[in-house]
């Protein structure tokens, strides 16, 4: 609806044909990330409107995040007990669990519940302002779109995401050691001193930071969809759609590749087995 | 109703081309919109008249040619000088397109919080106030858009607009899908702010009899040209062939 220029058409060769449209899209988004980028540094700073973001994307996920975070500890824990079980490592219990939780599964569970919840809720709301012509009336009012919808749902998103990923972390571990020392009968001294001598910090930090990165691309995700909607409620549902199967597979791509670059550095394992 | 008598056009379009994917829209658009006046441009649905009114926003850039107003050139405007010369327009659309997340004393205020930070709640408040009884609307402050019905909002979308004092006021098909007497009322409405504010109205519309109700000039647009440009009684007479078969469709044919 909003497209400044048209290029005309050109030849392009047939076997571009089934790409094209995924560079189009893959073009125009990174046009807007970058447009939605800068415009986090324009004047007026939107402190107010990033306040409530926060509030409904932090504040308002914690409930489900926790219950998430407390079911995948008490299951991990489960399966982690079985299958050490199967060679008496039983001690390793804690620790691994931690560590798959401060890597992998903490962040990404926690964008996976960010995805479905404000992500979602992000294309909506965008997509009906695109298509109730909302977002041109900010525009004709001389107040950029940018800086006042997108810019603060995508801070809030980096903010809010690493902090929900914590909140899943001492959940999830809780709900381990709950599971681990209470059903399984796993000493509570060896479940916490071998997460204490093999789980590093960087393991957390790490974990957070894939979780902002993440957060920050998948609303930015949401918010193109809901930007560029059209023609009306079937518009919004699809722009709704694609922001979240969108944000989905962006979750695990981002993923394996935050992850590999981060272990591309020369590794040291923090503590070692001991016995 | 007669036109006051205007110097020299506020807007004026200049052999306005424009292209979407290689499909002409506007092919060498030229008009000219007097002070104080309200010009209607009527055209059938894709005749390129919301084309033509983004142009005049500056929300559209031109393949070719030039929108000046105000005696400055929108079409190589960057942005920051858009912004600045946005606070000259006021726009009210079809659909009136408030912020349904707002009440409509928010909504009024909108303008003035986000560009007038020195005004006092006090200040903003009073002229919101004053801007809802321009449009004729009282105590409605505390409700939300969606309790109005479509012709009040249409107040409200004017009465935002309005609310910085533009020069201004552009209207997209202001009476499309509205009953005849909301129509009726919609038009007044025009003709008093035009009155009362003394601004430069532009009005997109498909709708005749409203046309010929509220304008001083009507331009009418087919195929991206303009195709008969006049006061409505010279509208009205015309013997070019788009206009007259579009006119008996409301008129009647003779």
């Amino acid at each position: 609806m909003a497209e400044q220029t048209a290029a005309a058409p050109k030849p392009r060769p047939s076997w571009l044909k089934p790409l094209e449209h995924p560079l189009v899209v893959l073009g125009e988004l990174s046009m807007f990330a970058g447009q939605s980028a800068t415009s986090i540094f324009r004047r007026p700073y939107r402190v107010g409107l990033l306040m409530v973001q926060l509030e409904f994307m932090a504040y308002g996920s914690m409930f489900v995040v926790g219950l998430t975070g407390l079911f995948t500890g008490m299951v991990l824990a489960l399966q982690t007990v079985y299958a050490f079980g199967l060679f008496n490592a039983q001690s390793l219990v804690g620790a691994t669990v931690e560590i798959s939780l401060a890597r992998e599964l903490a962040p990404i569970f926690t964008c996976i519940v960010l995805v479905a919840r404000v992500g979602s809720a992000a294309a909506t709301e965008l997509g009906t302002m695109r298509v109730t012509e909302q977002i041109d009336a900010l525009e004709t009012m001389a107040v950029d779109p940018l800086n006042y919808l997108v810019a603060p749902r995508i801070v809030a998103a980096a903010i809010a995401a690493p902090l929900l990923t914590m909140l899943f972390n001492a959940i999830a571990l809780f709900g381990a050691y709950g599971v681990a020392v209470w059903a399984k009968d796993l000493s509570p001294g060896t479940f916490l001193n071998r997460i204490q001598t093999l789980v590093d910090v960087k393991d957390i930090t790490n974990g957070l930071g894939k979780a902002a990165v993440i957060g920050f691309v998948v609303t930015m995700i949401a918010c193109y969809r809901g930007y560029r909607a059209e023609g009306g409620a079937r518009g919004v549902g699809i722009a709704t759609t694609q922001a979240v199967v969108g944000g989905l597979v962006a979750i695990f791509a981002i993923d394996y590749i935050y992850t590999a670059i981060s272990l591309s550095g020369p590794q040291q394992p923090a503590g070692g087995l001991g016995g | 109703m007669s036109p006051p008598p205007a110097p020299q056009p506020v807007i004026d379009v200049q052999d306005l081309y424009k292209s979407f994917a290689g499909f002409p829209v506007l092919m060498g658009i030229n008009l000219k919109m007097m002070e104080g006046t309200t010009t209607v441009v009527l055209g059938a649905s894709g005749s390129g008249k919301t084309v033509l009114m983004k142009h005049i926003m500056g929300l559209f850039k031109p393949d070719h040619g030039q929108v000046i107003v105000d005696g400055e050139n929108v079409s190589t405007m960057n942005r920051q000088q858009l912004a600045v010369f946005r606070e000259r327009m006021g726009m009210v659309f079809q659909s009136s397109a408030l912020f349904d997340s707002m009440t409509v004393g928010d909504n009024v205020a909108f303008p003035l919080r986000e560009h007038n930070p020195g005004l006092s709640e006090r200040e903003v408040r009073e002229k919101v106030k004053e801007k809802l009884a321009v449009v004729d609307l009282h105590d409605v402050e505390q409700k939300f858009p969606a309790e109005l019905s479509g012709g009040m909002r249409k107040r409200v979308g004017l009465a935002r607009a309005i609310v910085r004092e533009p020069k201004i006021v552009l209207y997209d098909e202001p009476t499309t899908g509205l009953d005849p007497l909301t129509t009726e009322s919609v038009d007044e409405m025009i003709i008093h702010a035009r009155e009362r504010l003394s601004v430069t109205s532009v009005v997109i519309s498909h709708d005749i009899g409203s046309a010929f109700h509220i304008a001083d000039r009507i331009a009418v647009i087919n195929e991206g040209r303009i195709v008969e440009e006049g006061t409505p009684q010279e509208v009205r007479r015309t013997k070019e062939p788009f206009t007259q078969h579009f006119l008996a469709t409301w008129f009647g044919r003779t």
